[in-house]
């Protein structure tokens, strides 16, 4: 019985979620500096390639809109994976300076000129390497005598976050004004489509990574319980989450070193779909990414609308809305 | 049922446990008792993989622990910890995460068996009636309770408490213990229980292990443990043993220090 009524409920939150996705997809697709309205957006899908705002519709926003999903996705699964494995809402990839690593990896390259050696991909590539380092570096200071201490964790993550923040600013010193400018607006968080090749890595890596998640899904589960429980539930708790962590390092390294810092996406999602879904990873994992999605594509046509016919760094936008829904949920919450 | 030969083990340098060595029978309830500090809670954590013993060998119905994975363990063996629950879920998703080492790994669902066998863990348990409370909601006897029904819900043939009744009034602390015995006989359960009331300890354990300084001291039935030359000397203090008009087990008074003087 209860588990045909969990069934129904993954269902029916998986469905209702991905509708709303939908909406928020074609309302995204409709509005920015040349209004589309929705008869022209069908003309141009039923007319194909002749139609007048073909071009921007799916040369320019479809494809940022399907970066929009993959990125918000990746991040709040990220953040939510983070905070099921340490029982803090406070954990995400921002605070634990696992964007900041990714961050510096991608200034770097972009400073020494790889990718114009080695192609874009080196982009997500160096991205990654760099979160996957911090997160090394974090996890080690953290562990303290053989026991890991999730406060301790979230101090040095702010901090090495604070350091690598300080040597991107070295870097952005130091670099030449046309690589500073690529930096400086990469750095604010924004979709502007990069490449094919790069759109279908981050996706690809974006479903595989929801994908992976679920196999650890009892896993995190059990991981409320605190480690110790976890443990004596038959959980492999080390392994677990040393895959965990990878998993999380590299859906914020690809995230981050395609569309830029694009903070308080894996904070504050995850936190408001606990709230409404529950603590049942098997929900959750889905959810999370599916409304990370969504808050992410209606950040960005926020991000068109604001001071159109301008276009802000869709970071912007999410550090603002996010940050003040965050403040407003915890000041609204008993304690 | 479980071996314990010549463990040793602590944290990093220091060493906690020294060479100890006993083994618990099937179907019986045994009492693991001590000062504070003397390494009780070590030797629960050890025995259940939870630290890696730097020495010695602990077997499992003829298995080497060390050598078992998490998962297999867990189906044999379920620990009920000493701090309680709470967050808000409700008890019966509660009991049913004693199910996860049953999981297999492309399985989503609970299957049927998995919601027959937690709900008997909570009628075992007689909290049926609060399967939909949360666990915030509940008192420390129920929130005691539920997490002995997780730990049943595991199916388990040997039961690991950490001083089950620290939190707990008189009137719960023997309710619980009832229980235990109670689970004990039905489902023939073997129990080893960290105790800490040494009369609740005799009252209700089969067969006692008192350790000191992460040694053995000695171990036994109640009536050859609990002499009060042995605690006196494991304990540094006074005491007197009589045996208890209601069960004939052991019974330890305390003897303040006004009294022992003019007797």
């Amino acid at each position: 019985m209860i588990m045909k009524n969990k069934l129904a409920a993954w269902i029916f939150w998986t469905v209702l979620l991905s509708l709303f996705l939908l909406a928020t997809g074609l309302f995204s697709l409709g509005v920015g500096s040349s209004e589309v309205t929705l008869r022209g957006l069908i003309s141009a899908i039923t007319q194909g390639r002749n139609a007048a705002g073909y071009s921007i519709l799916f040369d320019i926003r479809l494809p940022r809109i399907i970066l929009g999903f993959a990125v918000g996705g990746s991040l709040s699964l990220a953040g939510v994976i983070l905070q099921g494995m340490f029982r803090n809402p406070l954990v995400e990839p921002y605070t634990l300076g696992i964007s900041g690593g990714a961050a510096l990896g991608v200034a770097l390259n972009i400073v020494l000129r790889i990718s114009g050696h080695f192609g874009v991909l080196s982009l997500p590539i160096s991205g990654f390497l760099g979160a996957l380092i911090v997160s090394f570096l974090v996890y080690f200071l953290a562990v303290k005598k053989g026991t890991f201490r999730t406060d301790s964790f979230l101090l040095t993550g702010v901090m090495i976050s604070f350091i690598s923040s300080a040597l991107m600013m070295l870097l952005m010193a130091l670099s030449r004004s046309e690589d500073l400018q690529g930096i400086i607006f990469w750095m604010m968080g924004s979709l502007e489509e990069p490449s094919r090749l790069l759109l279908r890595s981050e996706l690809i890596v974006a479903v595989l990574g929801l994908l992976a998640s679920y196999l650890f899904v009892f896993d995190l589960n059990a991981f409320g319980l605190g480690e110790e429980e976890a443990l004596h539930l038959g959980v492999n708790t080390e392994r677990s989450k040393r895959i965990l962590f990878v998993l999380a390092a590299v859906l914020t390294g690809f995230a981050v070193s395609v569309a830029g810092i694009i903070g308080f996406v894996g904070l504050v999602v995850p936190h408001f779909v606990r709230m409404f879904l529950g603590g049942d990873h098997r929900i959750l994992l889905i959810g999370s990414f599916l409304s990370g999605a969504i808050f992410l594509i209606l950040c960005y046509a926020l991000a068109r609308i604001v001071i159109a016919p301008l276009e802000l760094p869709v970071g912007v936008i999410t550090g603002i809305l996010g940050g003040t829904l965050f403040v407003y949920a915890v000041s609204k919450k008993r304690i | 049922m479980l071996q314990v030969k010549n463990l040793s083990c602590g944290y990093g340098k220091k060493i906690i446990l020294r060479d100890v060595t006993f083994q618990v029978k099937e179907g019986e309830v045994l009492g693991i008792i001590g000062p504070n500090g003397s390494g009780k809670t070590t030797l629960l954590r050890a025995i259940t993989k939870v630290i890696n013993p730097s020495r010695g060998e602990i077997t499992l119905k003829g298995k080497n622990v060390g050598r078992m994975d998490f998962q297999e363990f867990a189906k044999t063996a379920a620990v009920v910890s000493q701090t309680l629950p709470g967050g808000f879920v409700t008890l019966e998703e509660f009991v049913l995460l004693g199910r996860t080492p049953y999981f297999k790994r492309f399985q989503f669902f609970e299957t049927e068996n998995d919601l027959r066998v937690a709900q008997k863990a909570m009628m075992l348990t007689d909290t049926w009636g609060l399967k939909d409370r949360f666990l915030e909601e509940m008192s420390g006897g129920e929130k005691q309770l539920s997490l002995i029904a997780r730990a049943l819900s595991q199916e388990p043939s040997l039961l690991f408490l950490d001083e089950p009744t620290s939190h707990l009034d008189i009137a719960h602390q023997v309710y619980i213990l009832d229980l235990i015995r109670r689970l004990n006989k039905e489902l023939s359960l073997t129990v080893v229980m960290v105790m800490h009331d040494l009369n609740l300890a005799a009252e209700y354990c089969d067969r006692l292990l008192l350790l000191r300084e992460g040694r053995v001291h000695c171990a036994g039935y109640p009536k050859e443990v609990l002499t009060y030359q042995t605690i006196e000397e494991v304990y540094r203090t006074v005491v007197v043993v009589t045996d208890s008009p209601v069960s004939g087990k052991p019974h330890i008074f305390v003897v303040p220090s006004e009294q022992r003087h003019n007797p």
